[in-house]
C-alpha cells in the first residue's frame, strides 16, 4: 500500500474534551500509513454558534480554513468531527454551487476559496480510502468479550445531500470496520437517534432523556459497549451517564468509546497511547479481556479439541448404555 | 385573395396582457388582408356566426384565427368556415394564448410579437392548398392491455357491444390488484366474489380472445389499422391440456419460489398456479426456482401431471393481432419500501405493506385468513397503520397523494378488529381523505364503531424493541411525540406508475408523466382520451385511482371505442407527406428515416426507382421531409413554400 497523505483538521474538540478521539485516531493512521499533515494557523469551522445566526459568517469561518488547506496543496482533508466536517462540507457544497453564496463569502475572506478542497469524515477516508482490507491486516489483537452498539450520531451522515456518504437512515460504514477488525457488532436500532447534542447547555434534561434512550437500547441489543465517532455524543453519553443515573433512576455502565480506540485496541496499541485513561466510564474491565490474536487461535483451538472429545464421550456413553 | 383576421379576447386572458384592438388594426395594413376584427369569445356560437357571416359579406376565401392553442379549438374553426363554404384547410390559427399572453405581463412586448405571430399566419394561410381526407375502413376490433378490473370492464363492455376483444394480460391470470384484496371499502364485501363473475365472463364470453401470460411486443399501425406483436412467455405447461388440476403444484420439490400473487408473504412452488379462482386456471414454472432449469434434473411434474402438460422444451411465442383500437388499463406498482429505510426499508419482518396484509387477512391467503405476523406466526394484538408510506414525499419522488390509501387503511383497521377482536388498531395519517360516496362515514365507523386510533403526525421512525417494533412519530394535534410498541406495523406504500410503464407508452406513442402515468387527452374533457387517435385509457394507469373509478373509467373507454367503431368508414388526415415523382432521385433515404414505415419503394414506369408514401399509415411527422437531399417529399399543409412564407414574414421590417 502506497503511503497516503491527509490535511488533518482537528477542531476545537479534540484538543479538549475529545483529547482522546485524536490521540486515537493519529495512531491508528500512522499504524495504516496515512500521514496527517494539519494547517497551520487553523480556526473555528464555524459550527453551531455560528450558523444559527448567519449562514455566509459560518461559511466564511470554515472556507479560511479551506482555504489554508487550499494552499497547502493537498486536495482532501479529513475531519474527525461530524459537526466541523458539516461545516465545511456545508461551506464547501454551497460555494461550489452558487456563485452569489461563494462571492459574498469570500468577500469577507482575506484569500479567497476557490473549492478545491473536498472535507471528508475520518470514517469516511478509513472504509473508502484505507479499505477493510488494509485494515484487517493490522489487526494483531483480540477482544472476544467486545459486544459493540455503533453509534453513528444524527448528522455523521445527514442531510444526504450534504454529507454524500453511508445511509442516512441505516449506515454501515462503522459496523463493517469493527467487523474487520474482528469485533462483534450488536443489531443496533438506534444508530442515528439523537443524543440531544448541545442541549446538554439549555435543556438538560433533555439531553439525559435521549441519552438513556440510546444507552438502553444499546444494552437491549446486547452490546457491552458503544462505539462513537462524534465528540458531542461521546460526551452526552460517557460524561453525563452517571448524570443520566441519578436524574433517570437508571443504573447504566457502558464504556463509550472513540471507533478508533477500539481499532488502536486490536492493533496492539497501548490503552494509554489511544487515551482510555480520559474516559469516564472505565473501559478497564473489557480492555483487560484483550489477547492476541494467536492467543485466541489456540484457545479457539482448544475449545473445538474439548468440544470434540466430548463428543467422542457422549458417543461412547451412548454404545456402552446401549451396550448394557 | 381575400384574407379575414379574428382576434380573439379569450375574455382576459388574452386582452388581459395583448393590446387586440392594436393587432386587428395592424393586421388591416397588411397586404391581401381585406378584413380584421377583434372579438371577445371566437370560439361561442356568435364569434363563429361573425367569422362566416363575414365570409359573406366580405368576400373572404382565407381565415386566419388568433386564439387559444390549435390543440384546443382547430376543429372548431375548421368546421366553421367548411359551414361557410371553404375548404377546411384554408383556416391557421396563431396561438397567442398558450404562447404569448400567458407567458409573458409586458403588454407592448406581447402585442408587438402577438402582431408577428399573426401575420405569419396569414402569409402562411395566403399559401395554403385546398386538402381533402379520403377515407379508410376500420377494424372493429379492440386491444385491451390489462386484465385488472379496468380493463375487463373495457373488454366486457366493448364485447356485449358486438366488438371482438384481444385481451392481453401480463401475470398468469386476469384480476389485477383487486383479486389480491380481501373486501372492498365502503360496503365490506368481498372482493374476489364480486369480482370472480366478471373474470369468468371474460373467460366465457365469445367475443373475447385472451391472452394471459402475454405482454405486448411490438405495436404498428394508426387507429382503425393496428397491427400487434403480442409475447406469449413460455409457461413450461401447455395450456390446452393442462387442467388445473394442481397435482403438478402439491408435489413439486422445489418450495422458495417468490410468490408474486402473494407479494413474498409465503412462498410457493417453483410450478405454481396463482390463486384458487385464477383465470385461466392453468399452470406455469418459473424457471429460476425450478430445480429441472437450475440443476438440470428433477421432472417431478412431468411425471405427476395426469394430462402430460409439462414441456421444458417451450419458448416463448408471437402471436399477431389485427385490431383498430386499443384500451391501456396497464395498472399500477407499488412504491418499494427499500426507499423507506427510515420505517425498516424492509429490513424487520413485521414491517408490511398493505397489500400484503391484505393477503394475510384473506381466507385464500398464505395464513388462510388467520392474521399471523411474519417472524414469528403470532397472533398480532397492537396493529399501528401508516397511512402515508411515501405519499405526498417529495423527498422519494413522490408529491402526489396515492389516492385511496385512507380508504382502505380504514377499511383493514376495521377487519383487524373482526378477526382479532381484543386487538387495537392505530392509524398514523397526515389528512384523511375520503371524498367519496360513503367514504367518509367509512372512516368515522373505523374510528368510533371499531375504536381504531387515530394519529394525526407522520411516523419517523420504526425500529425493533425486544420483539415488538416500536413506531415513534409526532401527533400534532396534541403537539407532542408518540411512540407505540407495535406487534405488527402496515406500511401503505405509494402507489406508482407500473413496472415498465414508459416502455409501453413509447410503444403505444402516447405520452406519460414525469412518474410514469399516462397523460389523458384532456384533464378534464377528455379524461379517457389520449393524443394518439384510437388509444384509450383506463384505471390506475392514468393516475392512482378505487376501484369504483377504474371501472367507470374502463366502461367510458369502452363507450369511446363503439362511438368509433360506430362508422364504417374513417376519414384520413390529408396533411401527410406526398411525393413529387419527377423530382424524387429515388435515394429512398426519407424510407430509412421513417418512424412509422410509411414510406415504400415504387417503380415507375421505364423502371424509375422512386419513394411512395401509404396514405393512411404516414402520421404526418414531417421527417422524411427534412431528410430529402432534393425536396422532393413535401408534408402537405406544411410545404416548404408554406414555412418560408412564415419566415419571410417575420423577417420583413
Amino acid at each position: 500500500m502506497a503511503d497516503r497523505e491527509y490535511a488533518y483538521y482537528a477542531g476545537c474538540s479534540l484538543e479538549g474534551t475529545a483529547v482522546e478521539y485524536d490521540m486515537s485516531m493519529r495512531q491508528v493512521f500512522k499504524a495504516l500509513g496515512v500521514t496527517l499533515r494539519e494547517p497551520e494557523d487553523w480556526s473555528c469551522c464555524g459550527s453551531t454558534p455560528a450558523h444559527t445566526v448567519d449562514h455566509v459568517l459560518a461559511a466564511a469561518l470554515a472556507a479560511r480554513n479551506l482555504s489554508i488547506i487550499e494552499k497547502m496543496g493537498t486536495d482532501t482533508v479529513t475531519v474527525p468531527c461530524p459537526s466541523c466536517l458539516s461545516a465545511f462540507k456545508r461551506a464547501h457544497l454551497g460555494m461550489k454551487g452558487d456563485e452569489s453564496f461563494r462571492h459574498a463569502v469570500n468577500e469577507l475572506l482575506d484569500e479567497p476559496y476557490n473549492g478545491g478542497v473536498s472535507p471528508k469524515s475520518t470514517l469516511q477516508i478509513m472504509y473508502e480510502d484505507i479499505g477493510l482490507e488494509a485494515i484487517a491486516k493490522k489487526v494483531t489483537h483480540a477482544l472476544p468479550d467486545l459486544v459493540v452498539a455503533p453509534y453513528y450520531g444524527c448528522i455523521l451522515n445527514r442531510p444526504p445531500a450534504i454529507a454524500q456518504f453511508d445511509d442516512p437512515e441505516n449506515p454501515i460504514s462503522m459496523d463493517r470496520i469493527l467487523e474487520a477488525i474482528g469485533v462483534k457488532v450488536s443489531n443496533f436500532a438506534f444508530k442515528v437517534e439523537c443524543c440531544g447534542a448541545a442541549f446538554g447547555v439549555p435543556k438538560r434534561e433533555m439531553v439525559n432523556r435521549l441519552t438513556a434512550r440510546v444507552l438502553n437500547m444499546a444494552l437491549d441489543s446486547g452490546a457491552n459497549c458503544i462505539a462513537v465517532a462524534c465528540p458531542l455524543c461521546q460526551q452526552n453519553l460517557d460524561l453525563r451517564q452517571s448524570q443520566v443515573n441519578s436524574t433517570m433512576g437508571t443504573n447504566f455502565n457502558i464504556p463509550i468509546l472513540y471507533f478508533s480506540q477500539i481499532v488502536g485496541l486490536t492493533y496492539g496499541l497501548s490503552p494509554r497511547e489511544l487515551g482510555l485513561d480520559k474516559l469516564i466510564v472505565s473501559a478497564d474491565v473489557l480492555v483487560a479481556t484483550r489477547i492476541t490474536v494467536e492467543e485466541l487461535a489456540r484457545k479457539k483451538a482448544a475449545l473445538e479439541a474439548e468440544e470434540k472429545a466430548q463428543k467422542a464421550r457422549k458417543k461412547e456413553d451412548k454404545t456402552t448404555t446401549e451396550e448394557t | 385573395m381575400r384574407v379575414g383576421v379574428f382576434i380573439c379576447h379569450c375574455g382576459s386572458n388574452i386582452a388581459g396582457t395583448i393590446d387586440v384592438a392594436r393587432v386587428a388594426a395592424e393586421m388591416r395594413k397588411v397586404p391581401g388582408v381585406a378584413f380584421a376584427t377583434n372579438y371577445m369569445y371566437t370560439c361561442s356560437e356568435p364569434g363563429q356566426d361573425e367569422i362566416k357571416a363575414a365570409i359573406k359579406r366580405e368576400k373572404l376565401n382565407r381565415i386566419v384565427v388568433a386564439a387559444c392553442s390549435p390543440r384546443m379549438h382547430e376543429l372548431t374553426f375548421r368546421r366553421t368556415i367548411e359551414k361557410a363554404g371553404l375548404n377546411r384547410y384554408f383556416l391557421e390559427m396563431a396561438n397567442i394564448r398558450e404562447h404569448i399572453s400567458w407567458i409573458g405581463l409586458d403588454k407592448e412586448a406581447n402585442t408587438n410579437k402577438a402582431i408577428d405571430a399573426v401575420k405569419m399566419a396569414v402569409a402562411k394561410v395566403m399559401n395554403n392548398k385546398p386538402l381533402f381526407s379520403s377515407s379508410f375502413k376500420v377494424n372493429k376490433r379492440v386491444l385491451v392491455i390489462g386484465g385488472g378490473v379496468a380493463g375487463m370492464q373495457a373488454a366486457l363492455d366493448c364485447a356485449d357491444g358486438g366488438l371482438e376483444v384481444v385481451l392481453v394480460e401480463k401475470s398468469p391470470s386476469v384480476g389485477g390488484m383487486m383479486a389480491r384484496l380481501d373486501k372492498t371499502f365502503p360496503t365490506i364485501d368481498c372482493s374476489i366474489c364480486i369480482l370472480g363473475p366478471k373474470m369468468v365472463d371474460v373467460a366465457q364470453h365469445d367475443k373475447i380472445k385472451l391472452h394471459a401470460y402475454s405482454e405486448i411486443d411490438e405495436i404498428k399501425g394508426y387507429v382503425g389499422n393496428y397491427q400487434i406483436k403480442i409475447k406469449k412467455k413460455a409457461t413450461y405447461v401447455d395450456w390446452t391440456k393442462c387442467t388445473g388440476c394442481g397435482l403438478c403444484m402439491e408435489k413439486c420439490p422445489s418450495k422458495n419460489s417468490y410468490d408474486h400473487f402473494n407479494f413474498g408473504v409465503a412462498p410457493t412452488k417453483a410450478i405454481n398456479i396463482p390463486f384458487p379462482q385464477a383465470i385461466p386456471k392453468k399452470a406455469k414454472i418459473d424457471p429460476q426456482y425450478c430445480r429441472q432449469f437450475v440443476k438440470g434434473k428433477c421432472g417431478v411434474c412431468a411425471k405427476i401431471c395426469p394430462t402430460g402438460a409439462i414441456n421444458y422444451e417451450m419458448q416463448d411465442e408471437i402471436v399477431t393481432e389485427d385490431v383498430g383500437a386499443i384500451v391501456v388499463a396497464s395498472g399500477y406498482g407499488l412504491l418499494d419500501i427499500d426507499k423507506l429505510p427510515e420505517y425498516g426499508g424492509g429490513r424487520y419482518p413485521d414491517v408490511i405493506t398493505g397489500i400484503q396484509y391484505e393477503r394475510l387477512l384473506n381466507a385464500s391467503g398464505p395464513t388462510e385468513g388467520h392474521i399471523l405476523r411474519p417472524s414469528d406466526k403470532t397472533e398480532p394484538k397492537t396493529i399501528v397503520f401508516v397511512s402515508c408510506a411515501g405519499s405526498r414525499d417529495k423527498s422519494v419522488g413522490v408529491p402526489y397523494c396515492s389516492n385511496f390509501c385512507c380508504m382502505y387503511i380504514a377499511k383493514q383497521a376495521i377487519l383487524t378488529k373482526d378477526h382479532i377482536p381484543d386487538s387495537q388498531s392505530y392509524v398514523f395519517y397526515m389528512d384523511i381523505r375520503s371524498p367519496g360516496k360513503g367514504y367518509d362515514e367509512f372512516t368515522r365507523r373505523a374510528q368510533e364503531d371499531y375504536g381504531a386510533k387515530y394519529i394525526r403526525g407522520r411516523v419517523s421512525r420504526i425500529y425493533p424493541k425486544g420483539n415488538k417494533m416500536v413506531v415513534q412519530g409526532a401527533d400534532t394535534l396534541l403537539g407532542a411525540q408518540v411512540e407505540v410498541e407495535a406487534d405488527l406495523v402496515v406500511l401503505a406504500n405509494a402507489v406508482t406508475a407500473a413496472p415498465g410503464a414508459a416502455a409501453l407508452a413509447e410503444k403505444l406513442h402516447i405520452s406519460y408523466d414525469t412518474f410514469g402515468f399516462y397523460v389523458e387527452s384532456h384533464p378534464k374533457l377528455r379524461p379517457v382520451e389520449t393524443n394518439t387517435s384510437g388509444v384509450y385509457l383506463a384505471g390506475a394507469a392514468q393516475g392512482p385511482k378505487d376501484i369504483p373509478a377504474s371501472v367507470g373509467q374502463g366502461s367510458a373507454a369502452a363507450a369511446k371505442v363503439l362511438a368509433l367503431f360506430s362508422k364504417d368508414m374513417l376519414e384520413s388526415d390529408p396533411a401527410i407527406a406526398r411525393v413529387n415523382e419527377s423530382n424524387c432521385v429515388g435515394c429512398l433515404k426519407c424510407k430509412m428515416t421513417c418512424p412509422f414505415g410509411a414510406v415504400v419503394e415504387k417503380e415507375l414506369r421505364g423502371g424509375k426507382i422512386v419513394a411512395s408514401v401509404i396514405e393512411t399509415v404516414c402520421a404526418g411527422c414531417g421527417v422524411c421531409t427534412s431528410t430529402c437531399p432534393c425536396g422532393a417529399i413535401q408534408l402537405s399543409h406544411f410545404t416548404d413554400n408554406q414555412l418560408l412564407a412564415e419566415v419571410n414574414a417575420i423577417c420583413q421590417i
